[in-house]
């Protein structure tokens, strides 16, 4: 086929050729090392909102004791304000917050209602999971039942999903035996087995209970009885974490793909184990008390198994 | 001694009498076993003390708090259930048959007590 060359204008040719370099109008982008297509001249796919999957934060509030007022803390609703309030001061809103129970001090509805109220200025859904003090009205925590308790089984255990990890709140402080420590029992062992029946080994696993699921101190009744029986049922996954509170200080122990980790109190410490004749309130100067108070934070990452675990006393020293 | 004329002498023996007499009832009481009464269990440091009493039946035992953290006292049977006590709150039950009562803090089952009661 000959040129046609004209004088004038352009030729067909040179025409064709402008499209191939104009028409299309695609420009490729890297991004990340991820190619990624963008939008020109209105030509090509429109772009896809592509966002990278950053995980999510939650709180871990533990002890809050409200009606406690001896002298280890005069003022523990004091103190549970400023827990929350720092909260509040927190540059990122974490997604939720857990509490590993004691919120009462002796389980009054007065206590559970004051609690509530100053909990409640944090604007943040909340998981409890009762305490032994949080059970010992006259009807054995059923004024926890009616507080916390809704759809929760049993004494009040349950789970929930976000952001794909599974959370899982267990109760071991009822029904307890003589001479015995932290229990969970056969009814809520048979539900953790059905609940994680069936889940892919790759969903991180986040189970909370009060009292350590781990002997911390058998002695002053720190552990659990048969939560030997739970952790056999999470052993095959790969990324647990335990969250607990009741020894009122900070603990954490790493096994396989198991961390532990136990919460400050909000309103009074305990001594470390051992090295005081019980585990009551330990009384600190007042300028050290907020030292030893304080909460929680976890960051789930994409990609990591370990969730980073952030403790933040009341005030640094 | 001038007092003693014969006169004063029956207001004296009688003030001496009532001396010995008042002793004597003293040490009498001072020295009968603590258990006539009631008995208490004081709960100081997580601690049931004592942890084993002995009382006859029909005695009224007192548990007391002392602790800056509630207890409670639970029999292992189910005999008796306090309410949670609280600092200086106590607990009493009166122990009608002769028996073993064991029993334990509700909230804290590592203390444990042991109540005999005699018939």
């Amino acid at each position: 086929m000959s040129d046609n060359k004209q004088g004038t204008g352009i030729d067909r040719r040179a025409a064709l050729e402008c499209m191939i370099w104009a028409g299309t109008g695609v420009i490729w982008t890297l991004s990340g090392g991820v190619p990624k297509s963008s939008q020109l001249l209105g030509i090509g796919t429109a772009q896809a909102a592509e966002k990278a999957v950053t995980g999510f934060s939650f709180l871990q509030i533990s002890d809050s004791h409200v009606g406690f007022n001896k002298p280890a803390n005069p003022d523990a609703l004091g103190t549970l304000k400023e827990a929350i309030d720092k909260v509040n001061g927190l540059p990122v809103k974490p997604a939720f917050m857990i509490h590993t129970g004691d919120i009462t001090h002796l389980s009054k509805p007065g206590q559970f209602d004051d609690a509530e109220r100053v909990i409640g200025e944090a604007k943040l859904d909340v998981h409890y999971v009762p305490g032994e003090h949080d059970i010992i009205d006259e009807n054995n925590g059923q004024v926890y039942l009616e507080r916390h308790g809704k759809n929760t089984k049993g004494t009040g255990w349950f789970a929930f999903d976000h952001g794909g990890v599974h959370f899982i709140g267990l109760v071991n402080v009822a029904n307890l035996k003589a001479g015995g420590m932290g229990s969970l029992g056969d009814e809520q062992l048979a539900w953790l087995a059905a609940d994680l029946k069936g889940k892919p080994a790759s969903t991180p696993i986040v189970v909370f209970a009060h009292i350590p699921l781990w002997a911390v101190y058998p002695e002053w009744g720190w552990g659990t009885e048969d939560s030997a029986k739970a952790l056999a049922l999470l052993k095959r996954f790969g990324s647990v974490t335990v969250l607990n509170g009741h020894i009122h200080q900070l603990m954490q122990k790493v096994e396989g793909n198991v961390t532990f980790h136990t919460a400050m109190s909000t309103a009074f410490p305990q001594p470390a184990p051992g090295t005081a004749s019980s585990p009551g309130p330990m009384l600190v100067p007042a300028e050290k008390l907020r030292t030893l108070l304080g909460l929680t934070s976890v960051e789930v990452r994409r990609g990591k198994q370990r969730l980073a675990i952030t403790d933040t006393p009341l005030t640094a020293s | 001694m001038r007092n003693l004329t014969k006169a004063n002498r029956p207001r004296v023996w009688c003030l001496g009498l009532c001396l010995i007499f008042a002793t004597a009832a003293l040490g009498i009481i001072l020295t009968l076993p603590a258990v006539a009464a009631g008995a208490e269990v004081n709960i100081d440091n997580f601690a049931f003390t004592p942890k084993e009493l002995t009382v006859k039946a029909g005695t009224t035992v007192v548990f007391r708090n002392h602790d800056d953290i509630p207890h409670s006292v639970v029999g292992s049977k189910g005999e008796f259930h306090s309410k949670a006590l609280d600092t200086d709150d106590s607990f009493s039950f009166t122990f009608a048959k002769a028996g073993t009562y064991a029993y334990s803090c509700g909230l804290h089952p590592r203390m444990q007590g042991k109540i005999a009661v005699t018939p």
